[in-house]
């Protein structure tokens, strides 16, 4: 276990060292988000009532989202982990005792925690001193924001989970290309992450809310403001563990058999 | 102690012609082709050698390499490390065996050396006096001092050669796979890298397994060479069997190769 803390410490220290991407990543979101929430703004001024959401519950969506942007995004992956797929570098991995999903999942759990604690706070700050329909609201309720926090980490774990199903098919394929292309449009999609899941038509909402994408943002994206409460909450984290364990196992599968049949290429 | 017997590994190749017309009918057809990079090797080696393992571009000395430590599953044979199946006990054996690969790096390329090493020490639960003494070795053997605190990215190709090959011994391991380590090397680097190699086999006896194509590699390092060709063992003996009166090493091995039929004109005419 002590190993693959290792790996998570060196990859955050690593993480640490980009200062100047963590302020310009910053700078963008926090304009990318003051223009999301002033779009919003113009549809819902048009036609309150056709609004799925509050303003409030929409605007607090857009905040947490764009201050921890590096836990939930879909398409973040760790690029060392293809090149050493297509170069095979992956040689040395598998040279020493270490388990190659441990290892793989503590670095990305790391790079994107590195990432957000350098962009989460200020642009929470700031958002909190917004003037009113641009700022930050509080929780729900303590309960709410309990459970906001545990399903970010879920969420954050599921997310992992699936970035090693992705990792484990490129392997098999000996080529990222394929499944970079495939996945990151529908995943970003249906994880909420472009528009929030409750603006989708009735039916394709229903589907989305079921498939193991909504735990990875719209959940707790939902849940802090209040949004996502009672009956429908419980079954959403219910539904959010049953979806991270499909997914270990999954990953895990095919990493072990990927491993078995590995192809080191370049010489 | 190494055997090998009768190990089989092909790999697979999706070949097609060049042109559109070609690229367009490899769409929908493909035609693969069975590449045995081994084809029934089989050798022993006991501990405490060094043994230079030889052969042309594409004889399988590093698919041989990758199967010995752990990388890469074989088709059929039987392969034993120290009483290991390699590619199946990975997490236990790897332990006791140390791989450097002169075209790829083992070190994180963006933070200094000696946080690679406190990695490695992690990952091999070295204990702190091992780790320590070991690491105060390489230092002095390697020169090491000033690169401990300089990031990977920023070294030269023969400071990094070294911190790789005191990456790679650090937890003391029994045999040390060399995978080409003097490759882009320039003289004086390679000088330091042999003269380290065998400081290390006298003083802990350890077992190391290069392969290379400089001559001089062998010539300063192995008491034993096996040529690999085709797959096979076609050699198992000392520099003394191909050496020839009035010729350069490299002369010899071309001559060699010729009369085994390895040369690469045999080789091309197989491509076409």
């Amino acid at each position: 276990m002590k190993k693959y803390f290792s790996f998570f410490r060196l990859r955050l220290a690593m993480g640490l060292q980009y200062r100047t991407a963590a302020i310009a990543g910053l700078v963008t979101q926090f304009f990318w988000g003051f223009m999301l929430i002033g779009a919003y703004r113009a549809f819902y001024e048009s036609n309150p009532s056709a609004f799925p959401m509050s303003f409030q519950a929409m605007v607090s969506y857009i905040w947490l989202q764009q201050a921890f942007l590096a836990v939930f995004i879909t398409w973040r992956y760790d690029e060392d982990i293809f090149t050493m797929i297509t170069d095979g570098g992956i040689s040395y991995e598998l040279a020493r005792p270490v388990d190659l999903y441990g290892m793989w999942y503590a670095k990305n759990l790391a790079m994107r925690l590195s990432e957000a604690m350098l962009r989460f706070a200020p642009v929470l700050l700031l958002a909190m001193v917004l003037p009113h329909p641009f700022r930050l609201g509080r929780p729900a309720s303590a309960a709410h924001f309990f459970l906001f926090l545990l399903t970010m980490v879920v969420g954050l774990l599921l997310t992992v989970a699936f970035l090693m199903i992705i990792y484990g098919l490129a392997m098999k394929t000996i080529s990222p290309t394929g499944v970079r292309l495939f996945f990151p449009a529908i995943v970003e999609f249906m994880s909420g992450q472009i528009i929030p899941i409750p603006f989708f038509p009735e039916k394709l909402r229903k589907i989305a809310e079921l498939l193991p994408f909504a735990g990875m943002q719209n959940v707790p994206l939902r849940i802090y403001s209040g949004d996502l409460s009672g009956t429908p909450m419980v079954t959403a984290v219910v539904l959010q563990f049953f979806w991270l364990l499909v997914f270990l196992g999954i990953g895990k599968l095919l990493l072990s058999s990927a491993e078995k049949r590995a192809v080191v290429q370049g010489g | 102690m190494i055997h090998l017997e009768n190990v089989v590994k092909t790999y697979k190749v999706a070949r097609r012609g060049t042109g559109t017309r070609e690229t367009l009918r490899a769409f929908f057809r493909r035609d693969y082709t069975e590449i045995r990079a081994l084809d029934g090797l089989s050798f022993d080696i006991p501990d405490g050698e060094i043994v230079g393992l030889l052969g042309p571009n594409g004889a399988g000395k590093s698919t041989a390499i990758k199967i010995l430590s752990g990388i890469l599953y074989p088709d059929s044979g039987t392969v034993e490390c120290n009483g290991f199946v390699p590619y199946k006990d990975r997490m236990r054996y790897t332990r006791e065996i140390g791989v450097v690969f002169g075209q790829r790096t083992q070190l994180f390329w963006d933070v200094p050396v000696g946080d690679s090493y406190a990695l490695l020490k992690d990952i091999y639960d070295i204990p702190d006096d091992v780790f320590n003494e070991n690491l105060e070795e390489m230092t002095a053997l390697l020169r090491l001092e000033k690169l401990l605190t300089t990031p990977a990215r920023q070294l030269s190709l023969g400071q990094r050669m070294r911190c790789e090959l005191a990456a790679s011994l650090l937890h003391s391991p029994k045999i040390l796979f060399l995978d080409e380590p003097t490759i882009g090397l320039d003289a004086a680097s390679k000088l330091a890298v042999r003269k380290f190699v065998r400081d290390v086999n006298e003083r802990r006896q350890t077992t190391v397994i290069l392969t290379t194509h400089d001559m001089q590699d062998v010539e300063a390092l192995s008491e034993r060479v096996m040529m690999i060709g085709k797959g096979k063992l076609l050699l198992n003996g000392t520099l003394s069997d191909i050496r020839r009166e009035g010729e350069s090493l490299d002369e010899s091995l071309v001559e060699f190769y010729r009369q085994i039929e390895l040369d690469n004109r045999e080789e091309e005419e197989d491509l076409s």
